[in-house]
Parts: C-alpha cells; structure tokens; sequence
C-alpha cells in the first residue's frame, strides 16, 4: 500500500466539510427551536388562587401554564398519616415536612409523574390520589405508593400572598 | 426491471416513449409476471393502496372544513357533521378508513408471517413495509388528536409522555413536542401539519415497497422461486387485476358496512366531549388497532422499560428476516411453525383484548404472559425452530402439485416432466 501524501486539495475538502456542516446546523436549528414554547407561552408563568372558601378535606383544582395544579386542604388525620411514613417505604423518598411547608396545605401538579393523566381525589389504597389511566396510586402527601409512576406529584414554587391567597409560578 | 425491451405501436407512443419510457413502465406492470398460484391473502396489497387513496382523497376534503385551533376545531368537526354538504359521509369515510386500512394491513403482516414474505430476497420490501406500518400509526394518533375530544386530548397527553421516559434528555423532549408545558394549541397545529404530510411519505414509500417487491417478484403460497416468465406465472393484467378487484369489492362491502350501519362502533363515545385539561376521562384506551401495544405497555411495571417493551415489540418485526433460520418459506411446508403462527395470531387477539381491559387484577397477569410469549416467539421459538424443525418436502415447481394430482412425489415428479 502506498502512503498518501496529505495535499492542498484535502485540505480544501475537509475545509468545505466543515464550513458545509456548520452552515447545515445553523440552518436546521431555527427549525427545530420554532418548535420549543414561545414567548406567548413562557409570558404565563404566575397564578393567583384564592383560597378562602377550602375547608379541610376540601381539594380545588386551578389551571397553571395549561396544567392542573391540585390545592387541598388537609385534614389531621391527614397530615398524621402523610407525616408518619418511613421513608424506606417509599418509591421516591421525600419527606412530607419538605412538600408541605405549611402541613395543612398541600400544593402539587395534578399530572401523574406516568404518562401525564390528571389522578382521582380522594381514591386509591393509600387514600391520596388515584390516577385512572395506568393504576398509579399517591398517598396524603402526592407521593408515589404503588403502580407505573416514577416519582411523586410535583410541587411547583408557590407562596402565599396573604392568608387566602396563594400565587403558585 | 422488465427485462424485455418495449415498443410502443403507435408514432407518437414512440416519439413520447423515447423521451420518457413512461409507457415501458405501464407494460411491464401490466405484463409482470405473477405467480398463477396467489391466494386471496395476496390482494391486500390492491386493497391497501386503495385504502390510502381513500384517506388523502377525504383527508384533503375534510381539510377544506376543518379549523385546526384549540378553541375551534371541536366545534369545526361537529360543522363538518352537520353542516358541510355530506360531510358526516366524509368524515365517517376518513375514521372508518382508518381502522379499514389498519385491518387490511394486519392481515397483509400476517399474510408475510404465514408464507415467510419477508425471507430472502425480500427483506427490503419487508423493512419498508414495517416503515410504512410505523407512519400509519404516527398518522393514526394524530389525526385522532385533531377532533380535540377528551380521548384525542388524553390519548396525545399519554402517548406524548411516553418520551418523558427518555433519562435526562427526556422531559425537554416532550416540552418541544408540545410547544409548551401541556398539550395546547401549539401541539393541535403542528399535528395537523404532520398528520397531512405522513400519508404523502406513506405514498412515496409504497412506490418503493412496489418497486422491489418488482425486482424478484412476489412470494406464493408454496414459498417457493419461480422463473418468470414460465407456466407457473400469469400477466398481472388482465388475471391478479381481476382477482384483486373482486376482493376489494368484498372489502368495500364490509367498509360500507360499518360507514352507513355502525360509523361509531369504532370510536369512543368519550371523544364527543370537548378536550378538558383539567379532567382525565375514567378509562383512557387508544384506538382498537393499537391495543396490543399498549398492553405490553402497561404490563411493564417501570415507565422506562414499558416504552422500550413497547417499542421493541414493533422494532422486532424489522429483524423478523434474519430471527426466522428456516430457509423453508411456506408455512405450508413447516408443520411445527404452522402451530406457532397460531399460537402467535392467538396470543395478539389476547394482548388486544387486555389492552381494552383495566390493567388491574387477572387482566395485567394476562398481559404479562402475553407479552412474554410475544418476545419469546421472536427471540427464542424462530431462530430455534428454523434449525430444528424437519420440514416437509417443498414441490419443484407450481405447477408440480396441481398437474401431479398424486401424493406421491416421485410419481408426480415423473408426470410433470413427461408433460414439459
């Protein structure tokens, strides 16, 4: 076999390769990213809910960004089964002083962490959320106890405003 | 292709012929030489050509009506139900048309598993058709999505999550997917931009899929090459033209059937309710024709390893070619794979039926054994079988049997070449 001799001319090749790549890739991304949410969408970021009418054991679903976000106010029993779990029992630990600040108010993305469907209230073996789709059941907390789903409901940034108020986003 | 050369009779089917061989092409699918043997089975491929025709023809029509906004296209589909002029017949054409084309073409697969079509040399026209396959499905879902009732909502939200299972990469797939942080208008608007372009891809495909199915010819019922053209092939026109219109107009009948008596059957009564973000219908299933993927989904109880099941499931077809050892084609001559086919036709019918059910209970055991069996026909039962099943003696030629008329191969094997 006869050694090749790098010349001009492969120079020149892989030259063009190169600026012809990176002309290709500047070209396709505006494409790809016109598909990512637009500034409209990003705009809608915050949400304020009022809250006074909940009484414990009461659950309101508000929409955020599109998605149901579930707002229960808990009750004792509740807040005593949520807080008693071991963590070793758990899918996803995560300590329900953690997702509750304040333990009477629960605030969590109503979206199965499965494919997305919105859970049933007050349903399942654990007496949290059920979610009807694929059998996932959630406890007092939003936490994952059985079936398909991953993770626990997701809690978003959420403050309250004033007593009866809160602004989740 | 043809290997005859052509002339056109007239002047100026010569002059246009030489310029460009158009009419070389309408002779040689005309004259193509087709095995005389052709069952039934082998006219869903006309029915399937005719069934795409059949959706881009109301698809384009239905377009004309359609709003494709959040806010419009609910109200825009029941305008096409009530108000554009045979709109109903339209729309139940287009639905109907769908599950019709999915029927049509579980049948054309199974017809290939039957008679091992996909075996060499056809294992392109196989890969291209399995490419087909996933493009009607990805056309299936989102038109579905278009009507923007709860299970089209629903149904885009869960299918649409199934790359949230992606590590890392997978949840940003999802947010581009949709154009924003939930199905909204964006996902409906650019569905509707897929929805219309795939059927166009699926026709530039099938082009293809013909193109090498006319490089060595169709398979048989006996499995085995024939020369062409001989005694044991027919031209396609005037005889498998013949044939195959008959078995469309049968189809048709049953198309008919459910467009004028049932159009809903099919359907979910659920979709007639306008999309709700906020409310999960009780029982989310996909169309019928996905069922059986979807209950290798749900039997997996781990959200990554379901989608890759899920997923594999279909991708395994592609493989089918070089898993299947037997260089035996015909089922006919395979007694032992013949009752696996079987077994697999049965076991899909089951994973169709679960997939309807809850996954809870006697219904998810179902669905694991299911899909165990599913993937251990393909990895385990085919290449095994192929190497250890005793086959039966295929004939010389197609003929062979039909003019033999005797059991006895030897004798018939006599009588055919005392007849050449």
């Amino acid at each position: 076999m006869s050694e090749k001799k790098t010349n001009r001319r492969d120079f020149l090749f892989t030259a063009t390769y190169a600026v012809g790549a990176v002309g290709v890739g500047a070209t396709v991304w505006p494409m790809i990213d016109q598909m990512n949410p637009d500034a409209s969408v990003k705009a809608l970021a915050s949400t304020e809910v009022d809250v006074s009418s909940l009484t414990p054991g009461k659950t309101i679903t508000v929409l955020w960004r599109g998605k149901p976000v579930f707002i229960r106010r808990r009750t004792e029993d509740e807040i005593a089964d949520a807080r008693s779990v071991k963590l070793d029992d758990l899918k996803d630990p995560e300590k329900d002083e953690d997702r509750a600040k304040n333990p009477e108010w629960l605030v969590m993305l109503g979206v199965c962490t499965h494919l997305g469907c919105v859970p049933l209230n007050d349903k399942g073996d654990y007496n949290g959320w059920f979610c009807p789709c694929h059998g996932s059941h959630y406890d007092t907390s939003g936490r994952i106890r059985k079936g398909p789903a991953p993770t626990n409901m997701e809690v978003p940034k959420y403050e309250f405003v004033n007593a009866n108020t809160i602004k989740i986003g | 292709m043809s290997d005859h050369e052509y002339t056109p009779t007239s002047k100026a089917g010569k002059w246009f012929n030489d310029r460009l061989p158009l009419l070389t092409l309408a002779n040689h699918l005309t004259d193509y030489p087709t095995p005389k043997n052709l069952n039934y089975w082998w006219t869903f491929g006309g029915i399937l050509t005719f069934c795409l025709i059949t959706q881009i023809v109301t698809g384009l029509t239905l377009a004309m009506h359609y709003i494709a906004h959040a806010d419009m296209a609910f109200e825009s589909v029941e305008h096409i139900m009530r108000d554009v002029n045979y709109g109903w017949l339209i729309r139940y054409i287009h639905a109907n048309g769908a599950s019709m084309f999915f029927l049509a073409v579980y049948i054309h697969i199974f017809r290939s598993l039957f008679y091992g079509s996909y075996k060499a040399p056809r294992e392109i026209i196989w890969i291209i058709g399995i490419i087909i396959y996933l493009l009607m499905m990805a056309a299936a879902f989102m038109g579905y999505v278009l009507p923007w009732g709860q299970m089209s909502f629903w149904g885009a939200t869960v299918i649409t999550n199934l790359f949230s299972a992606i590590p890392l990469v997978g949840e940003g797939i999802v947010t581009w997917l949709w154009g924003g942080y939930s199905v909204d208008n964006p996902t409906l608007t650019r569905f509707f931009t897929l929805h219309y372009l795939i059927p166009f891809l699926i026709l530039g495909l099938v082009v293809l899929h013909i193109w090498a199915l006319h490089v060595p010819g169709n398979n048989n019922p006996v499995g085995i090459d024939v020369k062409k053209p001989s005694k044991d092939t027919v031209p396609f026109h005037p005889y498998i033209v013949i044939k195959d219109t008959f078995a469309l107009l049968m189809f048709m009948i049953v198309f008919a059937f459910f467009v004028f008596y049932t159009p809903n059957i099919l359907g979910h009564a659920d979709n007639y309710i306008e999309a709700d973000p906020l409310v999960t219908p009780a029982h989310i299933v996909p169309e019928w024709y996905l069922l059986p993927f979807y209950a290798i989904l749900r039997s997996v109880p781990d959200k990554l390893l379901g989608v890759i099941a899920m997923l594999s499931a279909i991708l395994i077809l592609a493989a089918l070619p070089w898993l299947d050892t037997s260089k035996i084609r015909s089922a006919v001559f395979r007694p032992l794979y013949k009752q696996f086919y079987w077994i697999l036709v049965a076991d899909v019918l089951i994973l169709g039926y679960v997939g309807a059910m809850p996954a809870e209970g006697l219904y998810l055991l179902v669905a694991r054994v299911a899909t165990a069996y599913y993937f251990l026909h393909f990895l385990v039962i085919l290449p095994v079988l192929g190497l250890k099943e005793k086959t039966l003696p295929i004939p010389l030629s197609i003929t062979e049997p039909i003019l033999g008329g005797t059991a006895n191969l030897a004798t018939a094997r006599n009588k055919e070449s005392s007849i050449k």
